[in-house]
């Protein structure tokens, strides 16, 4: 559903994205993650169509970015990271525009409606205006746009970006039952834990280039089993093993106050680059 | 053609507070023709009439300008600038053309609105004007004129500053200049011929001229169409370089 080949975006000197290339099937939670900065959301934006690429090729649903940017658009839902909601509009206004610009017919929109502000839970919310919504709801309401005109693929940057744990989680909630129904998603995200829940596929992005692409697990596994880290000591760097005596074992002789826990993709991220995701 | 959403949306806006947007589009118009048609106007004469019935043309010329551009270029700029919304547009199965037809009509409607306000304002002051389904078009084509205008204007601008100077370097002296409160006769060369080169006086040439019941000129009328779709095109094409 998704193809990249040497996707590349420069903005004067500095490159963005260089030389980018992946592909996500039907049906996949593809995601993208990295620290800011790593060109995550200027790839979603060439995917999406909004920046044109330098150089290298894409296509969305099988159409070419650059050639049909048309087709692209008719096929695809975008949840962007900006709250880009217009305040003065009730939800169900903004969602009544959203299928207006997607020229659905009257019938399909009001019932459309009805159905995706019970999914993303604002049915009672439905005749508020915007602006009296916290972030978390308006986060929902964005999602509920995005799939709006029911798009075979969703480009979801950064979408609990701000958000309390708990709506955090029912973000998580509401991209699983996607899934579910069979809807490819690319995902943007830095927080890693996010990219592990609910991805099936991730691509570690640093300074414009994609540095590991695989399933989580394994990405884990090329680190190993169990990650050893000091308490409070950043000076002493992590150290990875595959079983969890050994992991113990060599605890025992790095520090006083050490935790063994399993891998995560920000260890990988750290392994290869040195530098912490978040950082 | 989907260019309807667009409007519909804008004019849905409108209709959730008609009151900030009714003292909008009529404050400054009724402020100049207080000033200049009531104020130092009263009792005087241009060409053998009334200089209230002189004035009242150009300010309406005017006062399309004003709530087609200003409104479409603030709102337009800030979606693209600050509040993202255009990006929704942006990433819809909408051309880019119709994204500036769509801002465009919502000027002229604007434009026209505030205008036709005050011609009510006019006609109960006692204002005496030919009214016609011409002067009315040609109403509704400065508007849209300045409607693309704003529009182009707005993808242009890469921050709110700029927005300031379209105002400040084209809007404004545009809005003294341009014949709405004296004849561009009065005028010695070459200022005569730089007024002329605004759309707005041509605007005013042609509204007053209809207002007299008399025939505009064949070039002011040329001109001013010829402005409307050159700032329309342009509208397009910048829409089309942010998309």
């Amino acid at each position: 559903m998704i193809t990249t080949s040497n996707l590349t975006k420069y903005f004067g000197a500095l490159g963005a994205v260089q030389s980018v290339s992946f592909s996500v099937g039907k049906g996949e939670v593809f995601g993208l993650l990295g620290p800011n900065g790593a060109g995550k959301t200027t790839t979603i934006r060439m995917l999406t169509t909004l920046l044109a690429p330098s150089s290298g090729s894409a296509s969305v649903g099988g159409y070419d970015v650059i050639a049909d940017p048309l087709g692209v658009k008719r096929s695809i839902g975008v949840v962007p990271q900006t709250l880009n909601l217009d305040i003065d509009l009730t939800c169900a206004e903004n969602l009544e525009y959203h299928g207006r610009l997607q020229k659905m017919k009257r019938e399909d929109r009001t019932s459309r409606i009805e159905e995706l502000l019970h999914f993303v839970g604002l049915r009672e919310k439905k005749d508020m205006p915007v602006e009296h919504l916290s972030g978390g709801m308006r986060r929902r309401l964005l999602i509920a746009r995005g799939l709006m005109h029911r798009p075979a693929v969703v480009f979801m940057d950064e979408p609990t970006v701000g958000l309390d744990p708990q709506a955090r989680r029912m973000i998580w909630g509401l991209v699983e039952s996607l899934k579910r129904n069979g809807i490819t998603i690319l995902i943007t995200t830095h927080y890693i834990e996010e990219a592990d829940a609910l991805c099936d596929r991730v691509a570690i992005m640093r300074t414009g280039k994609i540095i590991a692409l695989g399933r989580p697990v394994e990405l884990k596994k090329s680190v190993g089993q169990f990650a050893v880290e000091c308490l409070g000591r950043y000076d002493v760097p992590r150290q990875f093993f595959p079983a969890r005596a050994e992991a113990i074992e060599a605890g025992r002789d790095l520090c006083t106050d050490v935790v063994v826990r399993d891998v995560t993709l920000e260890d990988v991220f750290i392994s290869l680059t040195g530098e912490r995701i978040e950082g | 053609m989907n260019f309807y959403p667009i409007f519909w949306k804008e004019m849905l806006l409108i209709r959730k507070k008609p009151w900030r947007f009714l003292a909008s589009s009529m404050v400054m118009q009724v402020l100049y023709f207080v000033t200049f048609g009531w104020g130092l106007g009263r009792g005087m004469n241009v060409g053998g009439g009334r200089y209230l019935d002189f004035v009242l043309p150009g300010i309406l010329a005017l006062s399309a300008m004003n709530n087609s551009f200003g409104p479409v270029s603030t709102s337009l700029n800030i979606s693209k600038l600050y509040t993202k919304t255009i990006e929704e547009v942006l990433v819809s199965p909408v051309s880019h053309w119709d994204i500036a037809l769509g801002r465009t009509l919502t000027g002229l409607a604007r434009g026209l609105f505030s205008a036709l306000t005050l011609l009510v304002v006019g006609f109960a002051s006692g204002v005496h004007l030919h009214l016609s389904v011409s002067f009315l078009a040609v109403l509704g084509l400065t508007a849209f004129c300045f409607g693309a205008a704003g529009v182009a204007a707005a993808m242009f601008a890469h921050s709110h500053e700029d927005m300031a100077n379209f105002n400040s370097f084209f809007i404004v002296p545009m809005s003294f200049l341009a014949g709405t409160f004296f004849s561009p006769d009065r005028m010695p060369e070459p200022f005569k011929s730089l007024i002329l080169v605004y759309p707005l006086t041509h605007a005013s040439l042609v509204l007053r001229a209809l207002a007299a019941g008399s025939d505009p000129s064949l070039n002011s009328v040329l001109v001013l169409t010829a402005y409307s779709l050159f700032f329309f095109y342009l509208a397009g094409m910048m829409v089309k370089k942010a998309a």
